[in-house]
């Protein structure tokens, strides 16, 4: 069983997630990201659309006709912004601020962006392919 | 009975409502003091800080409550005290080794993890594995949820304060981690589950030892009924506590047993069958009216559908290979290797260098105890993922903590933590 993939510009994604949402699909059930910046070659990228560095993932869930469908908006590297799915469905509020903090993509309107898994005073967005593991010094305010 | 308010919320006042009345207490984890100084002298609410060292909170979540006299009034959880960047270090290890990884995150239920992240990289290999995999894999988890949901016994029993069952919840557990510890070689963090099937064929005796465990668990969980269900003081801890309708929770994106409460029917199991859950008879329990003590009703019957469960597995298991025989990806047999050039090369490279996954991108999920637990993969043809995420279900449901306590006491807050049964390692990865 596999989910139906779309392919949404970043100006289209309200558009088409409240058009899902009238279309029965009752949940997000996941919003994620993936940096690309290393990624050796994209294929499965339809024609139309540009690779950009960081792509949102946004999964979405109809209970009425079981199924699943994913939409993955390309955003650009030198402005990280998408709008926020809050005022759709509340339930995204975690998850963005999730993938803010760990990927550093702002989501415009969003009531609450702040770090979530990070301390507060974290600098660098460690999802990111160009943040390494492990890096030490840890940073914490009580280690400088 | 007063008149039905006819007046429709458009989508844009609710969006204006969500945002201004809700219940999210939405300030930075230092501002606490701020607001309390903003508010004035005059004012009488205060906010209080519970966790992340407090024996309710299953770990380390720390709750900022904003209060009014003994009313919590707006919360909100802050999280992040277990993070060790998991799915960073996904993208260091191989497809083998990445069920160590992940099943350390949800640590009640950690076959769960590995199944999603099984799954994930199975369809992305494009493999079909032989049913005896699919079933042992089925009974493993069914286990794994009988042992989890009697944590959750244990411990909500002990935050209510019926301490004396977190010994009973405990000592049942103990019977099932001691059979996952004799199929898979350890109470937890199992790594039973890989991709291409399972890491050993089930051992001798097996079906006794779960013979064993669905004879004698029923009688046990009626004394958990005689204990708890009908027990004045604990019903009144729990009805009516920390309601929440289907709309708030599919809106909120929550799955599971809190999902299931407010008498919405919805089970990956049942609904999007995985597995071989569409060969096995079972019930969906759901409850009605959405409060804490639906939710203690229905993990407990859950526990005995998934006996019945058990017992169709025992009936059905077919014979034949538990794990798939693509030598690109499964380790050949030990005694093969002293005979076979070729075996020793793909043990070799299937140790070192991993196995090679087209590249690609898939969602798998399943039901865990928790709710949808889904394992988003993206590959890049290398023999590491590109990018892992698991969607854990505590960390989505977590978010219902502040629609649920709003309006409550202060001492509800711990009866509501716990039957959300969030699990701290996998909301923080």
């Amino acid at each position: 069983m596999s989910d139906s993939v779309l392919h949404v510009p970043r100006e289209e994604l309200i558009e088409t997630v409240s058009g899902l949402r009238d279309d029965g699909y009752v949940s997000v059930l996941d919003v994620t990201a993936v940096d690309y910046l290393e990624h050796p070659g994209r294929t499965d990228l339809p024609p139309e659309t540009t690779p950009e560095r960081f792509e949102l993932v946004v999964t979405l869930i109809s209970h009425a006709a079981p199924g699943r469908v994913r939409l993955r908006v390309q955003v650009p590297a030198d402005d990280p912004t998408v709008p926020t799915l809050f005022d759709l469905y509340p339930g995204t509020e975690a998850l963005e601020r999730e993938v803010a903090d760990m990927f550093g993509i702002v989501f415009e309107g969003h009531p609450d962006p702040t770090r979530i898994l990070m301390p507060p005073d974290w600098e660098g967005h460690p999802l990111r392919k160009d943040f390494a593991v492990g890096r030490i010094p840890v940073q914490f305010k009580a280690t400088r | 009975m007063s008149a039905p308010d006819t007046t429709v919320e458009t989508a844009t006042d609710e969006a204006v409502r969500r945002r201004e009345d809700s219940a999210v207490l939405r300030i930075g984890e230092d501002d606490g003091e701020r607001l309390e100084a903003e508010a004035g002298t005059s004012d009488t609410s205060m906010v209080m800080n519970m966790g992340p060292q407090h024996p309710s909170t299953h770990g380390v979540l720390r709750l900022m409550l904003e209060m009014e006299g003994e009313t919590v009034m707006r919360s909100k959880p802050v999280i992040g005290y277990l993070h060790t960047g998991m799915e960073k270090t996904a993208e260091t290890l191989t497809y083998l080794q990445g069920p160590t990884n992940v099943t350390r995150m949800d640590y009640a239920s950690p076959l769960f993890s590995e199944l999603a992240f099984s799954m994930a990289t199975e369809a992305l290999l494009g493999l079909e594995l032989p049913p005896r995999a699919t079933w042992i894999r089925m009974l493993m988890c069914e286990l794994n949820r009988i042992s989890s949901h009697l944590l959750f016994q244990a411990t909500n029993g002990m935050d209510i304060g019926a301490v004396s069952m977190m010994i009973y919840g405990w000592r049942e557990r103990e019977e099932a981690l001691r059979l996952l510890e004799t199929i898979t070689g350890l109470r937890m963090n199992h790594n039973y589950i890989r991709p291409g099937g399972v890491a050993a064929d089930l051992p001798d005796g097996w079906r006794d030892e779960v013979l064993t465990l669905i004879d004698t668990l029923p009688a046990r969980l009626n004394e958990f009924d005689t204990l708890l269900t009908g027990q004045p003081i604990y019903r009144e801890r729990l009805q009516g506590v920390g309601v929440i309708n289907t709309a708030e929770c599919l809106a909120l994106g929550v799955t599971g047993p809190i999902l299931r409460s407010t008498g919405y029917v919805w089970d990956l199991r049942r609904d999007m069958p995985y597995l071989a859950y569409d060969q096995v008879e079972f019930d969906v329990v759901v409850g009605t009216y959405g409060d804490c003590f639906d939710r203690y009703a229905i993990r407990l019957n859950e526990i005995r559908e998934s006996i019945r469960i058990l017992a169709q597995i025992l009936d059905q298991m077919p014979s034949g290979d538990y794990r798939v025989q693509d030598k690109k990806v499964t380790p050949p047999p030990r005694a093969r290797i002293d005979e076979s050039m070729e075996a020793l090369i793909h043990h070799f490279k299937i140790f070192t260098e991993g196995f090679k996954v087209p590249a690609g991108e898939v969602y798998a999920a399943v039901e865990s105890p928790r709710g949808e637990l889904g394992c988003y993969m993206v590959s890049d043809g290398s023999a590491v993922p590109y990018r892992m995420h698991i969607r854990g279900p505590s960390f989505v449901n977590l978010q219902t903590l502040p629609h649920l306590m709003q309006g409550g006491m202060v001492a509800d807050a711990v009866a509501i933590i716990s039957s959300v049964d969030p699990i701290m390692g996998e909301v923080d990865r």
